[in-house]
């Protein structure tokens, strides 16, 4: 059969259209149902085994969903215990239109078998289309659809029984009216047999706002309001972000206005949470504020009390002030277009009883949530994953409901699970399906592989890689082959021999896109027999491995590079130390010693021609945490050393990443994946011109080339770490490093500008990153050892990858350095110590101190929140404070007294006094000091103790 | 945004409810027109097409032009101004108009026996009367018909049909506006589908070679398709003439 759909719709410069589409109804539509004798058996996974049990009903039935429930109450569908339903494609459509992710997740379940979720095509089946009346709402006409197939399926099949669950009223009373059996999910879940635990879940939309409470928000605008005034530019729509600092403030990124918008108190956020797309009003410009300073925390118990907060926006009132030159355009949000609301980790405020618990997210931009839970007294010893439902306008916080828990607080486990989940980090098992993609063992080289490889197992090549690595993706090598010449081999891991391109495992591999380092755990991106055995470049043993061989002159200049597939044997596989060790040793002859020698020296030659060029030297406080083993228990932190021969592999690996970017760029101009570094912009390094000007220095900016040169400058014989700590702060003026797609940017975009080269890639690390996987395959088809698939070509697609691929990494990175920091807090749990650190920033009430030692970074409050000091004076000019006759500089050394304070459990911090420069009245003795001084008098101490333990309790 | 929008749902069905190997419904008409010597009317979906065809006849306009072993084949493709949703300034003559007219005259040069009339030509005229996606291979349909409807001796059909890419995986036949507007590339075949002849072939887009194979199938089942509805039309309609006339009754 056959119908049109006509419908009028509005074009972006506003004409009004006619469009007039097919829309064909089909008798080859079926019902799934397994006991059914009408329809032609389809794949259905509708099972007649399952059974909903619900003690309202005294049969076993099938659920049909409206959308608001699947809408609001997907963490309940998530449970194993609601299956066999039904779900229409009207709903489907209007879930999809309404919202990708929940779309995404319902879509995940109607694939799982075992849940028994079946999709039915109502809108195209002869039976069940009906058409749109003139003037009928698409809403009602959804409705309409979802009863009509309602009635359907209970006339097809009189034997079984079906359950309609909305939560929209007028729906359900009509639908009852009708004679469909219809209840509003609450109703269905809470007379759900072992349904207990699902109650918890349920999201608390109230669609009724209660007339009787106070609001304590004024209310949004509505959309057309909204969109009215963006339109004629009253309004301003952008990203809402949340202060880390301060719950009363946040910022709107709005991309006509240079500066984000500053939006403080209550009112002015408006219920806006971290990352939604809100609309906002601007004040006039005398109202205009500087962002304030001050640092509030939300110290809220109780729902109704809003006194607190009011008391808190006085506190901010005051502080605001209109500093010159720093004012920025200051507003209020007044309705918000699309909420961004995810799940949050987190736990559960202490000290409530009652059904009603709040929640505090670790993410501190996010507010707190209130939830409604049974299991109070057993959550509150778990971290747990809420998420928010909605955010009435009566409700001090959003209202939301609790999803699962992860597991004991402060636990190891536990917290990598946070880490994870936070970063949004895949680490679940590899699937069946996945694991099927592997290579049977054992594995061995076959003649036909032998064939199609250049044999170069007969080279003495290794590979040099940190103590404990297990996944060894590069090795080298270097030999003379006379006439002053030498060749250098660089050979990497051939995974994408074993990873073929749209299999489980690429899939997998792909959306993982790399592998994740924890401190004591790592998240393979591929399966451990690909990361650790069969591609792993181990000593003595024959792997398959994609070789990057140059000619090169004594001076290190590429004469002739070639790239091709190859066998090989690694000797041996080095550490850092060991490699150094055999370098240096000079009784040393044999082929392996000579060959990183002449390495050694090579790599010195390209590390200085690089940096003539302009490459930058950057540093940031990297560490290394030493665990025990048994225990799982940090045993030390000290920062990483770094050897001659980390420079030296790193050399190559960048000269064997820029040979392979040319090459692809060569024969790929539209789709290759290339790597960019954008250059700043030169308000990015504002703080970095600033401290280097307080210090004597000029710093220039104008190029990578002259900020290489003026850091190169800045060393003052004093304090040797200061240049290094010039470069940390140089570092954080730069932008992330992204891949792309080569056809989606223009030629000169392509730049590295840490690098300094015009073309870079990742080639070296394919067991632990994708991007070189689609590299090495690229590679492959320009050497003729492989072919192309559709996807390898299509630049859309590859512009896709490199979006996923940059958000992992990013993410990768972030959940790396939080799992570094929970562990560098595990680490001083108890511990008291003084140490040497840096003044690395000057502010208004603290300074930011560095502890190399440690790769900390912790802030020194000189006076309490909203204080200012009476000891200090703040200079703002100088940026420095004084005190007396000692004055604090950037970059000063200073000893400190480092202590961690656990008040918080989610946000462990460390609290830092001050040893020496001494400054009466505000610094504390060396501890060695206190010691002595323990045996005279111990009462003293004590009372230092307490005031150390009050201070601690105001910061918290 | 409509990149995200898939071609094809997840159940199989695409946007309009069809499966991917499901031609849109091909309605025809021959000998709509009494003045031209052959004329046909087709409704592939919502795309209709009129196609009418003069001749043959003497040469026109220049005496030059004749040849001498062969008939001349003039075609005009136009669409009517009301044929998009947005008002068309020209009905004929732009470029994408005289592109798909000379298209049209390489497919039927490969099908009508014009060495049987030399120093003669024969005139098709297609009319776009709605545009919905796949105007091509309306007007090449459209035109078989009106050239069996003169008369004229064609050594077989040719249909055309169009096929693309759901997803970048999945072929899928004869494409729709909405299909067309949200992408994937559209590869335009003209065949003949008895002999499995490929007369014209055009793609919108790049794709991967590895796809071509398995959609220029479809399109060439998608044409033999086309071929089986429009034999049982001419045979429907050959049958209501003849019965009009009473030759049918006879056998």
């Amino acid at each position: 059969m056959f119908t049109t759909k006509v419908f009028i719709k509005k074009t972006r410069i506003g004409n009004f259209l006619k469009n007039v589409r097919e829309h064909y109804i089909r008798d080859d539509i079926f019902c799934g149902v397994p006991s059914c004798d009408k329809c032609t058996p389809v794949e259905s996974f509708l099972s007649s085994i399952h059974k909903n049990e619900c003690s309202s009903y005294d049969f076993n039935h099938y659920l049909i969903l409206d959308t608001n429930v699947i809408l609001d109450q997907m963490d309940v569908l998530d449970e194993d215990v609601i299956g066999n339903v039904i779900i229409l494609h009207t709903v489907l459509k209007e879930v999809k239109h309404r919202s990708l992710p929940i779309y995404k997740r319902l879509h995940s379940i109607i694939e799982n078998p075992s849940r028994h979720f079946y999709v039915f095509t109502n809108d195209h089946h002869k039976d069940t289309y009906i058409k749109q009346n003139d003037g009928e709402l698409v809403n009602d006409y959804n409705d309409r659809s979802i009863r009509k197939s309602c009635l359907w399926y209970m006339d097809h099949l009189p034997k079984e029984k079906f359950i309609f669950l909305s939560d929209d009223v007028n729906n359900r009373n009509i639908a009852l009216e009708e004679g469909i059996l219809a209840c509003s999910i609450r109703e269905y879940v809470s007379h759900l047999v072992n349904g207990a635990a699902l109650e918890d879940k349920l999201s608390r939309k109230d669609y009724h706002i209660d007339s009787n409470t106070k609001d304590v928000f004024p209310p949004h605008l509505t959309n057309v309001e909204l969109l009215n005034g963006i339109k004629e530019g009253a309004l301003y729509q952008g990203t809402f972000r949340a202060s880390r600092d301060n719950f009363l403030e946040g910022f709107v990124n709005v991309e006509s206005l240079d500066d984000p918008v500053i939006v403080q108190g209550r009112t002015g956020l408006n219920r806006a949470v971290d990352g939604d797309f809100v609309v906002v009003n601007l004040f006039n410009k005398e109202d205009w504020i500087s962002p304030s300073e001050i640092v509030l925390e939300d110290d809220g118990v109780a729902e109704e009390n809003i006194d607190e907060v009011e008391k808190k926006e006085r506190q901010l009132k005051k502080s605001a002030h209109k500093k010159k030159g720093e004012i920025k355009p200051t507003g209020r949000v007044v309705g918000i277009i699309r909420r961004k609301w995810r799940q949050y980790c987190g736990i559960l405020q202490g000290g409530m009883d009652g059904v009603y618990q709040l929640f505090i997210p670790a993410d501190k931009s996010i507010p707190k949530i209130r939830i409604e839970t049974r299991q109070a007294e057993f959550l509150r010893t778990q971290k747990l994953i809420v998420t928010i439902d909605s955010w009435p306008r009566h409700s001090r916080y959003p209202h939301g409901h609790f999803v699962r828990a992860l597991g004991k607080i402060g636990d190891q486990n536990t917290e990598n699970e946070v880490v994870l989940l936070e970063h949004d980090v895949p680490h679940s098992q590899f699937s069946e399906e996945v694991l099927s993609c592997l290579p049977k063992l054992p594995w061995i080289i076959t003649e036909e592989d032998e064939q199609k490889r250049v044999d170069l197992r007969h080279i003495d090549i290794c590979s040099v890689d940190p103590p404990g690595c297990t996944d060894i993706d590069d090795a080298l090598h270097c030999r003379p082959i006379g006439e002053g010449r030498l060749e250098v081999g660089v050979h990497i891991a051939d995974v994408s021999h074993f990873i073929r391109p749209g299999t489980a495992l690429d899939l997998e591999a792909a959306s993982r896109a790399t592998t994740v380092y924890l401190v004591n755990k790592r998240i393979d991106m591929v399966p451990d027999l690909l990361s650790s055995n069969l591609c792993s470049l181990r000593g003595g043993e024959e792997r398959f491995a994609f070789s990057c061989v140059w000619e090169m002159d004594e001076n290190a200049n590429i004469l002739n590079t070639r790239f091709h597939k190859s066998i090989i044997r690694s000797r041996s596989a080095m550490t850092y130390e060991e490699a150094q060790m055999t370098i240096d040793d000079k009784t040393k002859t044999d082929s392996i010693a000579e060959s990183l020698r002449s390495l050694n020296k090579l790599a010195k030659i390209l590390k200085k021609g690089r940096l003539e060029k302009g490459a930058l030297v950057l540093a940031s406080p990297e560490v290394k945490i030493q665990m025990d083993s048994e225990t799982m228990e940090p045993l030390d932190v000290e920062v990483k050393k770094l050897f001659e021969t980390n420079s030296m592999v790193e050399e190559f690996m960048l000269l064997a990443n820029i040979s392979v970017a040319q090459k692809i760029l060569e024969d790929f101009p539209e789709c290759a994946m290339l790597r960019r570094h954008p250059t700043p912009p030169t308000s990015n390094f504002d703080p970095l011109v600033k401290a280097g000007r307080h210090l004597g220095f000029d710093i220039k900016i104008e190029s990578g080339k002259q900020l290489a040169k003026s850091l190169d400058d800045a060393v003052k014989p004093d304090n040797p770490y200061m240049n290094t700590m010039l470069r940390i702060l140089a570092t954080r003026c730069m932008l992330q490093a992204v891949y792309f797609a080569s056809g989606s940017l223009q030629k000169d975009e392509y730049f590295h500008y840490g690098l300094a080269v015009p073309l870079y890639t990742h080639f070296t690390s394919p067991i632990r990153r994708y991007a070189d996987i689609i590299v090495h395959r690229l590679l492959a088809v320009t050497c003729g050892s492989d072919c192309t698939y559709p996807d390898l070509l299509d630049k859309q697609k590859t512009g896709n990858l490199c979006q996923n691929l940059n958000y992992r990494n990013r993410m990768a990175q972030y959940a790396g350095r939080a799992s570094v920091a929970f562990n560098t807090h595990l680490f001083f749990k108890g511990k008291l110590q003084d140490e040497d650190g840096y003044i690395l920033y000057v502010r208004k009430n603290a300074l930011q101190i560095l502890i190399p030692k440690y790769g900390l970074e912790c802030t020194l409050f000189l006076a309490h929140k909203g204080e200012t000091s009476n000891i200090f004076e703040y200079n703002e000019e100088d940026q420095t404070q004084k005190a007396g006759d000692v004055v604090l500089h950037s970059f000063d050394p200073v000893k400190v007294r480092l202590s961690l304070n656990s008040d918080n459990i989610q946000h462990e911090k460390f609290v830092l006094q001050l040893v020496s420069p001494c400054i009466s009245g505000f610094s504390v003795p060396p501890l060695s000091e206190i010691e002595k001084m323990e045996v005279v008098d111990d009462k003293k101490r004590k009372s230092a103790n307490d005031g150390h333990k009050k201070k601690n309790k105001k910061r918290s | 945004m409509s990149r995200n929008r898939d071609l094809l749902s997840k159940i199989g069905l695409r946007l309009d409810g069809r499966r991917p190997d499901e031609l849109r419904r091909i309605r025809c008409k021959l000998g709509v027109f009494t003045e031209p010597d052959g004329s046909a009317y087709l409704e592939q979906g919502l795309t209709k097409v009129l196609a009418a065809v003069y001749g043959p006849h003497q040469v026109r306009g220049g005496r030059s032009k004749a040849q001498h072993d062969t008939a001349i084949i003039n075609c005009q493709f136009s669409m009517a101004v009301f044929s998009t949703t947005d008002r068309k300034k020209r009905p004929r003559g732009d470029r994408k108009s005289t592109e798909l007219s000379m298209h049209l005259q390489q497919a039927l040069e490969a099908v009508i026996k014009s060495e049987l009339y030399p120093w003669s030509q024969i005139d098709v005229y297609v009319e776009v009367l709605h545009a919905d996606g796949g105007i091509y291979t309306a007007c090449v349909n459209a035109a078989t018909l009106a050239l069996i409807d003169a008369g004229i001796p064609l050594k077989e059909y040719v249909c055309a049909c169009t096929a693309s890419l759901a997803n970048n995986d999945v072929p899928m036949i004869d494409i729709s506006h909405q299909e067309e507007i949200i992408g994937g590339p559209t590869l335009t075949v003209a065949a003949l589908p008895m002999s499995g002849k490929i007369v014209l072939m055009e793609m919108s887009q790049r794709f991967h070679m590895d796809h071509l194979e398995k959609v220029l199938n479809k399109a060439l089942q998608g044409c033999k398709d086309i071929r089986q509805i429009l034999d049982e039309a001419v045979r429907l309609h050959v049958r209501d003439i003849g019965s009009s006339t009473g030759w049918a009754n006879t056998s």
